[in-house]
Order: C-alpha cells, then sequence, then structure tokens
C-alpha cells in the first residue's frame, strides 16, 4: 500500500460463509402469532397431489444468525455512504434518509394498487405532485409515472412514438441511435419492434448533423438521444437535429439519463424534445440497492398525450383520478401501476430543494469542471469539447505502460473509491468515465484527484503495481471466464 | 442546502482553479436559447420536519382504518423488522450494481442466495437476480421461450392475472408473437379439453398461474403434459409465493416467472416488488435479467460475479436477450432476509396459516344468505365468491362500515359480474373475519 493513500486504511472484516451451510434442522427466525381459527389439513383440502413436503436444503437459522450474517455481508460493500462513486451516467448522489422515511409510513407502505380510489386520494396526490414537478423540470406537456426503470421508460417512448406514426398511416421501420448511446436503447428499440440503425458521431463526439440530413428518410421514426451525451456535452445543434426530424415526419426522443447537468438550467421541451425518460435512481436521489429498484417515468408533448398507458392520471373537478381505460392507449407496461414507493422517495428529494434545485445541477457541474481541469494533464482527453457534468478520459498514455483503464480502476479501488465507469462510451477506446454528483464535498473531490495523480505516476513508474491490484481487498481479480465456462449458479447441499 | 457539502469559499476556491468566473461560464456550451432565467416552478424548499409533515398528511386520506380483504397479485403478509433493519443498512441500500466484484461480495453473495432460494421454492434448475415484476417475468419468459422454440404462437389461459396477460398484449403487439386465450372450467382450473384442442407445433409456449387468478391450483403435471406433447414450453406463472410452502412446485414447468413481493416486501400502492424467473440449466444461456455466479479469486478464495453477461444489453445492445439493465435488487434482498428468517418451518407454519384463514372465511361467508362459491377446485388463500347481486353495491356497503370488500371481477371477467375475489392472510384477525360476514350479510339484506 502506498503512503501517498489518504483516504482509506486496512481493516479486519469477518468472514461469512452461505446461510445454508450454518443450517441446522429445527431452528427458525421468525415466530408466528397462535392461529385463531381451525387449523386445514393441507392434503384433506387440496389432495395429495398437490401438497408438497417441506422445501429440501431451505435455511434453518435463528433470528440472530440472520442477522449477522446480512451485517456481515453488507460490511463487504463499498456505498454512496461511504464514500464517492464517480460512475459517469449513473449520477451516484447522496440518497436523503427521510426519503426511506416517509415510505414506509402507514397509510403510504400499506396501500393497496385496487383498493377503490375513493380511500387513495392521499396516493394520487403525490402521483399529481410528482407528474406536475417532473413536467415543470423538463418542459415537457404530459407524463406517465408507469416504467420500472429507465429500460421500461425507454420501450414506453418507442411504443408512444410507434402509436402516434401509425394513427398518422406509418408505423416507420428505423431507429437512429448514435454509437456513443447506452445498451438499452438498441436492445429497446429491438422489443419495440423496430430496426437499429447505428449512427456515427463525428469527430467531436456529437451528432454529425449533415449526415444526419442524409440519415433521416421516410422510413426513419425517430432518433434516440442523451443529451448532454455520454461525453458529458451538450448538442450544440439540437435545435437543427429536432428540426431535421420534425422535417421528415420524425420524433426525437432524449435518453434522461444525464438530467443532473440540467434540472433548473435547461429544460428538453423548449429545445424539440417530443418525448424522453427519466431515471429517477439517478438525477432524484431514489437509492440504488445494489442494482435497483428505480423506476423511469416518461415525458411526452401534447401529440403523443392520447396514447399513453393506462392507467392515466387526469385531473376531474380538481381531484386526481386514474383513467383506467382509454381506447387510444398502447396499454400497461406493467402490472399494479407503478413503483410508487420509488416515486415517493424522489418527490421527497425534489421538495426538500424546490425551485433550489438549479443549486445542486451547478455544483455538479463544478464538481465534474473541476475534476477535468485537475487530471488533463496526467490522463488523455480525447475531446477538447467542453463537458458539463461528467468528464470522459482515455487510457492512452497509461497504455505506453501495459497500463490499461480497468487496471486504472482496479488500483482506484485500494485508494478507497469505487471506479469510475470503465470501457463505455464505445467510441473511447479505453474510457475512464467520471462524474462526481453535486453530493460529494470539495474535500472528497481533492481525494479523488490526489489517488488519480498517484495511480497516474504509478502507472509511468510501477506498472506492475497497478496491473496487479487490487491489493486491499478480501478478494482479487476473480475469475470471470471461469464462472462464465463453468457457471454455477446455486449453491448445492 | 443541507445535501450540498460545499461552503461559497469553497465554491469560490474551485472556480478559481478552473479558471471560470462564475458557474454560468460552466453552462456556456448550451445556447442562450435554451438556458432558463427563472428558477423553476416546484413546490418547497422543504426541512425535514416539513417533508414528513406533508407526506403524513397525505397517508391520512388513505386506507388507514380500513380492512382490506384484497389479494389478486398483492398480498398484505408479515414482514419482520430485521429485514428492514438490513435493508436500511447503507452498504446494501445505497450501493451499486456489483460489477465491481470485489467491493460488491456483499450484493454478489446475497444475490446468489436469492438465486438459490427461488430454485429450491420452484424446484427449477437456475433463477436470475429478478425482474421488474411478477408480469414483466411472465412477458419475458414467453419471448424467452419463443427465442428457445423459434415458434410465435402462444396460449394464455384466461385465468392468468388480467394484468400480465394486458402487459404481454403491449410486448407482444409489436414482435409477431399470436397470442391466444384458453377457457376455464366450472372448477375455476384451466379446461384441459380446450387446451388439448388448441396447442399445435406452431405453439411456442402455453401460461398458466397457479394458483390462478381466481386462487384456485392448477393441475400442472397434466398441464405440462398437454404442452410437451407438442413440444411446446410450459411457462408457469406465481403470483402468490407463499401457496409454494406446502403446494407442490410446479417442477414440470420449463420456465416458472414468479412475484416475490409476499415474502417482505409491503403493498406499497403497486410496487416496488420483485419479480424473478427461474428455469432449467439447459436454457440459461436464453435467460434475461442479471445472474451471480460463484468463482475463486487469484489466491483461491470464493467469491461471486455477475456472469453470462454476453446476453445482456451492456454487451450485446440489439442483440441482448432483454433490455432490461436496473432490476429489483433492494427487494429481492428484501425476499432473501425473509425466507431466511422464515427458514423450513417458518414457512410451511406461514402457508398453512393462510389456509386456515382462507378455509374459516370462506365457510363463515357460505353462511350468509344469497352468497355461494362457484368454484370446486382447490384454494390457497384466495377464492371467489357469487352473490345475488352486483359486487359493487354491496362493497359500497362494506366501505361504509370500514371494509375494502371482494375485488370484483366483472370488469376483466364479463360472464362473472355478481362475483369477486377475496384473500385472507395470517394477518387477517378472526373477528375481522366474523365482522365481514355480519356485513356482508347486512349488505345483501338492503333493500336494491
Amino acid at each position: 500500500m502506498n503512503d501517498k493513500i489518504k483516504k482509506a486504511r486496512r481493516h479486519v472484516s469477518q468472514n461469512e460463509g452461505l446461510i445454508f451451510e450454518k443450517s441446522a434442522p429445527g431452528k427458525r427466525g421468525i415466530e408466528l402469532p397462535p392461529l385463531d381459527v381451525p387449523a386445514v389439513d393441507p392434503s384433506a383440502a387440496f389432495g395429495a397431489e398437490f401438497v408438497r413436503d417441506s422445501v429440501f436444503g431451505f435455511p434453518e437459522v435463528s433470528e440472530v444468525e440472520v442477522l449477522r450474517h446480512f451485517t456481515r455481508l453488507s460490511t463487504w460493500n463499498y456505498a454512496i455512504d461511504l464514500g464517492m462513486y464517480p460512475l459517469g451516467s449513473c449520477t451516484m448522489k447522496y440518497n436523503p434518509r427521510v426519503n426511506e422515511f416517509v415510505a414506509r409510513l402507514d397509510g403510504i407502505a400499506t396501500e393497496h394498487p385496487f383498493q377503490p380510489q375513493t380511500v387513495s386520494h392521499g396516493c394520487l396526490e403525490i402521483m399529481r405532485t410528482l407528474q406536475n414537478c417532473l413536467l415543470e423540470i423538463t418542459g415537457m406537456d404530459a407524463c406517465t409515472l408507469q416504467p420500472s426503470a429507465g429500460a421500461q421508460g425507454e420501450l414506453t417512448g418507442l411504443l408512444l412514438i410507434r402509436a402516434y406514426l401509425e394513427s398518422k398511416g406509418d408505423a416507420r421501420r428505423k431507429i437512429l441511435i448514435p454509437d456513443s448511446a447506452h445498451g438499452t436503447n438498441p436492445a429497446t428499440a429491438v422489443i419495440a419492434g423496430y430496426e437499429v440503425e447505428n449512427i456515427r458521431s463525428d469527430s467531436n463526439g456529437q451528432i454529425d448533423v449533415e449526415a444526419l440530413k442524409q440519415e433521416v428518410q421516410d422510413d426513419v421514426a425517430a432518433l434516440m438521444l442523451t443529451n448532454p451525451s455520454t461525453l458529458g456535452v451538450f448538442e450544440p445543434r439540437i435545435g437543427e437535429i429536432a428540426d431535421i426530424l420534425h422535417q421528415r415526419g420524425a420524433l426525437l426522443y432524449m435518453d434522461g439519463a444525464n438530467m443532473n447537468a440540467l434540472a433548473g438550467v435547461s429544460r428538453p421541451g423548449d429545445f424539440g424534445v417530443d418525448v424522453m425518460h427519466l431515471n429517477l435512481h439517478k438525477t432524484f436521489s431514489t437509492p440504488h440497492g445494489g442494482g435497483g429498484p428505480g423506476a423511469g417515468p416518461v415525458l411526452v408533448k401534447r401529440i403523443l398525450e392520447p396514447f399513453l398507458p393506462v392507467p392515466v392520471l387526469v385531473e376531474k373537478n380538481g381531484q386526481p383520478v386514474l383513467e383506467v381505460h382509454r381506447h387510444t392507449s398502447i396499454g400497461r407496461l406493467r402490472a399494479f401501476g407503478s413503483n410508487f414507493g420509488v416515486l415517493v422517495r424522489a418527490l421527497a428529494y425534489i421538495l426538500a430543494y424546490g425551485p433550489g434545485i438549479r443549486q445542486a445541477t451547478e455544483d455538479a457541474v463544478l464538481n465534474s469542471n473541476y475534476i477535468r481541469k485537475r487530471l488533463k494533464d496526467v490522463y488523455d482527453l480525447p475531446y477538447e469539447s467542453t463537458s458539463i457534468h461528467e468528464v470522459v478520459f482515455s487510457d492512452a498514455r497509461q497504455k505506453k505502460n501495459g497500463v490499461n483503464t480497468m487496471d486504472i480502476a482496479k488500483r482506484l479501488i485500494d485508494y478507497g473509491f469505487h471506479p469510475y465507469t470503465t470501457a463505455f462510451p464505445l467510441i473511447v477506446p479505453g474510457a475512464l468515465m467520471i462524474e462526481p454528483t453535486e453530493s460529494e464535498s470539495k474535500e472528497e473531490c481533492d481525494l479523488f484527484v490526489d489517488a488519480m495523480r498517484a495511480i497516474a505516476e504509478e502507472a509511468a513508474t510501477n506498472p506492475d503495481l497497478v496491473k496487479t491490484a487490487p491489493h486491499s481487498t478480501r478478494v482479487s481479480r476473480l475469475d470471470e471466464v471461469a464462472a462464465a465456462r463453468k457457471p454455477i449458479l446455486r449453491w448445492k447441499p | 442546502m443541507r445535501y450540498l457539502p460545499k461552503s461559497f469559499s469553497e465554491r469560490q476556491a474551485m472556480l478559481a482553479a478552473i479558471g471560470a468566473k462564475s458557474i454560468d461560464e460552466l453552462f456556456a456550451s448550451i445556447p442562450t436559447e435554451y438556458r432558463l432565467k427563472e428558477p423553476l416552478n416546484l413546490p418547497g424548499p422543504l426541512s425535514e420536519a416539513e417533508i414528513i409533515s406533508w407526506f403524513r398528511t397525505r397517508a391520512g386520506n388513505n386506507s388507514v382504518g380500513y380492512t382490506s380483504f384484497l389479494g389478486a397479485g398483492v398480498y398484505d403478509h408479515l414482514r419482520s423488522v430485521v429485514t428492514d433493519t438490513i435493508l436500511q443498512r447503507g452498504e446494501f441500500l445505497t450501493s451499486y450494481t456489483p460489477y465491481q466484484a470485489e467491493i460488491s461480495q456483499g450484493t454478489l453473495q446475497s444475490i446468489f442466495e436469492f438465486q438459490t432460494l427461488v430454485c429450491q421454492l420452484t424446484g427449477q434448475e437456475v433463477a436470475n437476480a429478478s425482474m421488474w415484476d411478477g408480469s414483466t417475468a411472465t412477458t419475458e419468459a414467453v419471448l424467452m421461450a419463443e427465442r428457445l422454440t423459434r415458434r410465435h404462437r402462444v396460449l394464455v389461459a384466461r385465468t392468468l392475472h388480467p394484468e400480465h396477460r394486458q402487459v404481454l398484449g403491449t410486448y407482444a403487439r409489436n414482435l409477431g408473437l399470436k397470442i391466444e386465450e384458453f377457457a376455464y372450467s366450472d372448477s375455476g382450473q384451466i379446461d384441459e379439453a380446450a387446451l388439448t384442442a388448441a396447442v399445435d407445433d406452431e405453439t411456442a409456449a402455453v401460461v398458466v398461474q397457479s394458483p390462478n387468478f381466481f386462487g384456485v391450483l392448477e393441475r400442472i403435471p397434466a398441464i405440462a403434459d398437454i404442452a410437451h406433447s407438442k413440444q411446446a414450453l410450459l411457462i408457469v406463472a406465481v403470483a402468490e409465493a407463499v401457496s409454494i410452502g406446502i403446494v407442490r412446485p410446479p417442477v414440470e414447468a420449463d420456465i416458472v416467472a414468479m412475484e416475490t413481493q409476499s415474502f417482505g416486501m409491503a403493498p406499497s400502492y403497486g410496487g416496488p416488488y420483485a419479480g424473478v424467473i427461474a428455469t432449467r440449466e439447459q436454457f440459461v444461456r436464453q435467460m434475461p435479467g442479471r445472474l451471480a455466479g460463484q468463482t475463486t479469486d487469484i489466491e483461491g478464495h470464493r467469491g461471486f460475479v455477475l456472469t453470462l453477461a454476453t446476453r445482456e444489453q451492456h454487451i450485446r445492445r440489439e442483440k441482448a436477450t432483454s433490455n432490461i439493465c436496473t432490476n429489483q435488487a433492494l427487494c429481492a434482498l428484501a425476499a432473501t432476509v425473509h425466507l431466511c428468517l422464515l427458514g423450513k418451518e417458518g414457512l410451511r407454519e406461514l402457508a398453512l396459516q393462510n389456509l386456515a384463514k382462507a378455509r374459516f372465511t370462506a365457510a363463515e361467508l357460505a353462511k350468509v344468505p344469497g352468497v355461494r362459491l362457484p368454484f370446486s377446485g382447490p384454494y390457497f388463500n384466495e377464492f371467489v365468491i357469487e352473490l345475488p347481486r352486483s359486487v359493487r353495491i354491496a362493497n359500497d356497503s362494506l366501505l361504509r362500515e370500514k371494509i375494502i370488500g371482494p375485488l370484483p371481477l366483472g370488469p376483466w371477467y364479463p360472464e362473472q359480474t355478481k362475483r369477486g375475489l377475496v384473500c385472507v392472510t395470517e394477518t387477517m384477525p378472526r373477528a375481522e373475519i366474523e365482522r365481514l360476514a355480519a356485513a356482508l350479510g347486512r349488505a345483501l339484506a338492503l333493500p336494491i
């Protein structure tokens, strides 16, 4: 370990096996209140052919063992609560704890999605308030809170585009997607029944507008754009891009993953976007929880409003009401309405800021530019264009000593940080994609910069140290090839 | 602002280091016409206490104080404080997807345990790390069956949850899939003769749910035989996972699409929950979603990694098995912890309590003049009752007595307008069941 490492030191952590390995017959962690009605024998009730014996191999452990097991496991994780995640386009910001509290209130956690609307006014008002806030932030006309994640928001958006174009006589065949796009964009286009046409970014990593004019033919339904791009760069000719599409009867879809650069500063509805999704687990602070849950609300211009998925939240006599039937709707994307618990958390976040949400955006952009300035002399910056809330370097200089972005990322772990995004976007070979978010103090940013500078020096003077990192973790360089070749996906006795 | 850890002087110092005079300079790449000149019109800012007060007020305008007999895919079960304690640990709550395995072993090992528990429950060989919910799990199972068989016709039971069928329809419409429904019989189970007549060499999959939407258990081995006789795959959706504590799991299914909400997740007005897909090992490369696999590190220590990622969108893009990225990891963790706490005996006892409560309720309701139970098939913790008049009108009366009554079937099943679905779990006190019966009696005695 380098004595330059300021943020982290080694520490003893508990070993812990699989829960199945601590089982012993007869132990249990939950005791139920006694039954107050007559017991029923399942064989008598169902017939023997429907009955199972107990679940073979199921854990049998006490409450204290369960608590200890998962507490020990948790100590092996990095988390936002411990420090920065500089992951590009993930927007790993602070997850406010009051959001967890309000999501658990009686009257919120307890509500059933099929209960009558007459005893659900509170839930409906929460949804209406959130919808209105998201419309104000994005400058769009209508909203659905239904999609469960960004990818499902993308699907919803493309299905809305399809329905609209069908209503005009031709759903068309293709979606244009930049080569810098997140993988969910092309994957989603295929599920929406469209063909994907990948379009090349120009030498600045942006949309080649002249090429676009040729690419937007009558069989193109839409362009899926991330703005700012995955390089953190705002498309300067976004207005023209929107015009080119609209003139040909196509629509502009915006992937809102990078909304953290825009909230309170600029509105996609103002620069020509027809439909977009937001990631509540990014810009709007809902916790990542190790991979979800999230939510991917979709915001649209008026022309797409008739096609919104049911149920649609509308206003009747000043009251929010769910409209369950709408024959022009694209249908339902999921059962039971929405990831309502995630919506509650996002609204609590917005209420905390109010109009001051702009300050969060400004701090995010300040942090990103600060880090860019302080690292550009040691890491290669492939694009000189101004980046806003995130910045992408490459490992070009370090590669000369055989050190690549993956190695640098692993060494960053020894310095007490989670790695940045490696090897994405695809248009930058050996990418280091960094988004600090507004939740990072100057101190944390400086520690990160110091760590990255120290690693750059190690890459030059002691490359093996970097190539064999991390050195301080419980496990190191797990064999992913073996894991895929002979998958072991469950415990067996 | 309490979420922003910078002082005014720190901001100034950072601007100076960048060489910018003001923060506005950093947004210069956004054309002026798109830069807002005024603050947004948003409610707030609110302090922590005001946020709590705001939500408490809304919480007071919902159904607190009412007793609900709703199920239909979302179940009110006991949840343990221990589960919530674990979920609220920052290292689980605020951690990222475990792509960097060395510092995500907590998440990865708990996913591996989740996958194992789901296999043990369903009798399948492999399970994934979660889908968005049961309805999208069912839909993705159908798409998986299409890829595996290269056939495009799907037979779907009318007793599959109506919202699952709607979601499947939304997805299938654009993918050239032909979805056809088949009928149910007087027992409340699917009509096996109708299914046999419908299955052919073009059928990719047969989709059923057990217990089905009416609460009735389906005869899975018989249905599997019918599907497999034409080399179609059998997909079984499980909406009430607690049933698997005493009901024989669908081992003959080729793919199981399960909702795990019953294990430790609050109803929360519709979500978040956690769906999961479980299947045979031979199908694993066509599974959607994340998978945690066991491996060793450079020193031979056991560890876990996300694996078989070439199925997924971030690697395969337009050729991926699904577009799913963010899943329901924290909810799956809730299920994992909850199941570990219940354990073998607790799960069985929980299922037995549900069965006992439902059977008692059915017996009490059957005594109410005019009420009958139309389906003869075996049921777990939900069942259909038939009234002599509109369920909706009876429910209005029940609501005045602070009871949320049976879910009317009419909106989804036009042939069942006088029928409603009643769900009773281990949480329902006997006194409330008796009160329901009495209140229903009063409701039906009212003049029309």
